[in-house]
């Protein structure tokens, strides 16, 4: 018989009475697929509409656990319900479709469901869906507070047991798109985020870059397909840190690499623009998100340590859709430009999945506009990047600028206002890109100047978006470090930059010298003013310590030393990796810590990466001001009421930080 | 018995939908959620799809008529007829909707046109020897109390 009903998933007996919506137009399908839940135990609610559903959704967050929705539906396309209640909500969503295709699969996952069923459905797949709200739930709760999730008793995987360990030394920081608080905290330190966190129940775990570089290397190691959180937990080898803590920030990596993508394709183009624009520079922006996608993919394909990020953010991408993946694009300038295409092709898959990731809604961000879900898009991204790579074309919808125009096309790709993620994508990107090459400082000069004035901080928003993505690519972003953030003020979307230390070819670390910077500050006014946001300890963004958004002027163009360099922006979910290195370079290493997080707005001094919270935290494109934009950010962060540290969400906090 | 003679029947019946293809294991796995909780879930579903795929097919049928014909939205309706007959078992019928999609994506309209017709014969069939099982089983289930 039926058995308790537990409405709370925080029973004892969950999964048992956990609470599902299942949406589907059919009805014969859903009075199965009802019926097939209820005998699992589940607590069901059927509606054959989607806008029903959202309704029932919205009217309160917590009722249910887990979404089940059809894909193909008359009054609205499956993947819109799952990027919507994915970002509102944040619940996770299984798709269900009677078509099997993988270009549907693979939009599904671009989307951010969890899982992908066939129909007809069947017991066996639905006994275990219940591991969606479990995974979803820890690594939300590793973190908060923390205090609940890891006593739940139902939780008898070894999950259960990391979240205990977590606390350790505090190191484990997850971020937490609810969190702001927590993140801020983070932020700022890098390190210090335990003491923090400490004092709750679970503590967090806080991806420092050493940390974040032990994750990014694993994931290369087993490359980005084959990565799982066991493994990468293997081999990364870390005392204290669990199963749970490594497959939330997995998530999240893979969140940023799609991201990135986006971004670095834009980038790239960026970059391409430059021309002259240290390779590794851009790459360290934008194409590492976007690159490493690729890169992902093939290894060889990223040369630089951003990439390699990319690579992972590939593979990531796949699974986390959101299309954060555009920023990687811009790796370290050296990435954009020496590949360009690779990056572009790792953009484009990047940007599609920030672009669905990243904008429910709002297409606008060129990069992650640019990204259709499907994989088709990343081709045609990295097609575009290519193309762009001289020119910055925009990719796909991203408007990737070249460098000088960079800020134009960034400000633009932010402009539109798509929700925030499009933009900021496409912000990201045109940080990502625009501080690779430009990173040196003429480069940046030009692009910076290119950035009209307007809407600049807009686009940053928009860029915002992006930037989560490339949070996405943590991978990549650390590779990015972005150039950005070696310029005062650059905006260091370094999302996509952050993620893989980009020590490696932090390229542009050294290579941009606050030269990079400087033009950055040039692009306008409002950048400058993100920039200063940006730098402001912007607790959020700097998760790695140090560097707060340090004075680009102030960064004494180390080459080499950027990666160490101020890890930008470093979004507590690692997204948002501005890290206005020093040099203007991206601080990979850094960037492994941020990488993790919401791509917040990493602005270092005009590229303001404003990572919009993926939870819809949005980004008003129109912000004049990197002020406003960060303002938007928190406001909208606050709005949404969860805290941008949380996952990979585009924090809008970033754009908070960066001043 | 009568009981039991009808078991019997009502069992060769079942095998023989099997065998013949027009059941699938889909439809063991709605029996399988059969139980005291729910004794008439099988019949109950089916009985829906029946419902449901009328309309699905009166609806296509006036797609196919109407000239031009809108292919797509034919794939859309396919699509769904496909996923509820899935559902329930129904090979045959399944089977004939994958053969229609395929003629729908290339345009042919006379293929589908008459493609259609098997896939409504089909659906008559089926529902027929099901309408004939459930009848069964619920004399069977009546002589059973005697």
């Amino acid at each position: 018989m039926r058995v308790e009903r537990v409405i709370s998933d925080e029973n004892d007996s969950f999964p048992v009475g956990m609470r599902v919506l299942a949406v589907d137009d059919d009805p014969t399908c859903l009075l199965l697929l009802e019926t097939l839940l209820t005998k699992c135990k589940y607590n069901v609610t059927t509606t054959s509409q989607a806008i029903t559903a959202l309704k029932m959704l919205r009217e309160n967050k917590n009722k249910f656990d887990l979404v089940i929705s059809d894909v193909h539906m008359p009054d609205m396309d499956g993947f819109k319900l799952l990027e919507l209640v994915g970002l509102e909500m944040d619940l996770p969503v299984i798709m269900l479709s009677a078509n099997g295709d993988t270009k549907l699969v693979m939009e599904g996952i671009t989307h951010g469901a969890c899982d992908y069923l066939l129909k007809p459905v069947r017991i066996e797949e639905l006994q275990n869906i219940w591991q969606h709200v479990i995974r979803r739930k820890k690594f939300d709760r590793k973190d908060r507070d923390g205090s609940g999730s890891q006593d739940k008793p139902y939780i008898d995987s070894s999950e259960a047991a990391g979240l205990g360990n977590v606390d350790h030394n505090g190191k484990f920081n997850k971020k937490r798109k609810d969190q702001n608080e927590d993140e801020d905290e983070e932020r700022d330190e890098n390190g210090h985020d335990n003491e923090d966190l400490s004092t709750q129940k679970k503590p967090r775990v806080v991806w420092s870059v050493e940390l974040h570089r032990k994750f990014v290397a694993a994931v290369n190691q087993l490359g980005i397909e084959k990565a799982v959180p066991k493994k990468i937990l293997e081999l990364m080898n870390v005392e204290n840190l669990t199963r749970e803590n490594v497959a939330s920030h997995l998530q999240k990596f893979r969140l940023y690499l799609k991201r990135i993508s986006c971004v670095a394709n834009q980038q790239a183009n960026m970059a391409a623009a430059l021309g002259s624009v240290d390779s590794t520079h851009l790459r360290m922006g934008t194409m590492n998100g976007l690159g490493n996608f690729h890169t992902l993919a093939g290894p060889d394909q990223i040369h630089n340590a951003a990439f390699r990020s990319f690579q992972h953010s590939g593979v990531l991408r796949r699974l986390n859709t959101p299309a954060g993946v555009g920023i990687s694009g811009l790796p370290s300038s050296g990435l954009v430009q020496l590949s360009p295409v690779q990056n572009l092709g790792n953009t484009s898959t990047y940007q599609r999945k920030l672009q669905s990731f990243v904008i429910p809604g709002n297409h606008n961000a060129n990069i992650l506009q640019g990204m259709p879900m499907s994989l088709e898009f990343y081709q045609l991204q990295n097609n575009r990047a290519a193309s762009h790579v001289g020119q910055f074309p925009s990719v796909d919808n991203t408007t990737v600028l070249p460098v000088s125009s960079i800020s134009g096309s960034l400000i633009d790709a932010g402009c539109s206002n798509s929700p925030l993620l499009g933009v900021t994508s496409n912000s990201l990107l045109l940080e990502g890109s625009s501080q690779l090459p430009t990173l040196h400082a003429s480069n940046l000069r030009d692009s910076v100047s290119g950035f009209p004035n307007r809407s600049t901080l807009s686009d940053f928003t928009s860029i915002a978006p992006a930037s989560n993505q490339l949070h996405g690519s943590k991978a990549d972003i650390q590779d990015q470090a972005f150039p950005i953030s070696c310029n005062a003020g650059k905006i260091i979307s370094s999302a996509p930059q952050d993620w893989n230390a980009p020590k490696k070819d932090a390229p542009y670390q050294s290579n941009v010298p606050s030269c990079s910077i400087n033009s950055l500050r040039a692009v306008n006014g409002d950048m400058a003013q993100l920039g200063q946001c940006l730098d402001q300890n912007n607790p959020i963004f700097n998760r790695n310590v140090g560097f707060d958004f340090v004075d680009p002027l102030s960064i004494k163009c180390s080459e080499g030393e950027n990666l160490a360099m101020e890890p930008s922006v470093i979004e507590k979910e690692g997204y948002l990796m501005v890290q206005p290195s020093r040099q203007g370079i991206y601080i990979p290493d850094n960037e492994g810590e941020n990488f993790a997080m919401e791509p917040s707005v990493i602005e270092k001094e005009g590229y303001l990466i404003v990572q919009p919270r993926r939870q819809g935290s949005y980004i008003p494109g129109n912000l004049g001001s990197l002020e406003d934009l960060a303002s938007a950010m928190t406001k909208q962060d606050h709005d949404k009421g969860k805290p941008t540290d949380g996952d990979f969400g585009y924090n809008d906090y970033s754009l908070r930080t960066c001043i | 018995m009568d009981g039991y003679g009808m078991q019997n029947q009502i069992a060769c019946i079942r095998r023989s939908l099997f065998d013949q293809g027009y059941l699938d294991e889909q439809f063991i796995q709605l029996e399988e959620l059969q139980d005291d909780a729910n004794p008439n879930f099988v019949q109950e579903i089916v009985t829906l799809f029946y419902t449901d795929s009328t309309r699905l097919i009166q609806n296509i049928e006036l797609t196919l008529n109407s000239r031009p014909i809108n292919f797509s939205k034919l794939d859309d309706y396919m699509h769904q007829f496909k996923g509820s007959s899935s559902s329930i078992g129904a090979k045959k019928v399944t089977s004939e909707c994958a053969v229609f999609r395929q003629y729908c994506a290339a345009g042919n309209a006379e293929a589908c046109i008459r493609n259609f017709q098997h896939i409504k014969q089909e659906h008559a069939i089926l529902r027929k020897k099901l309408e004939f099982y459930f009848q069964m089983m619920g004399q069977a289930a009546v002589a059973q109390t005697r």
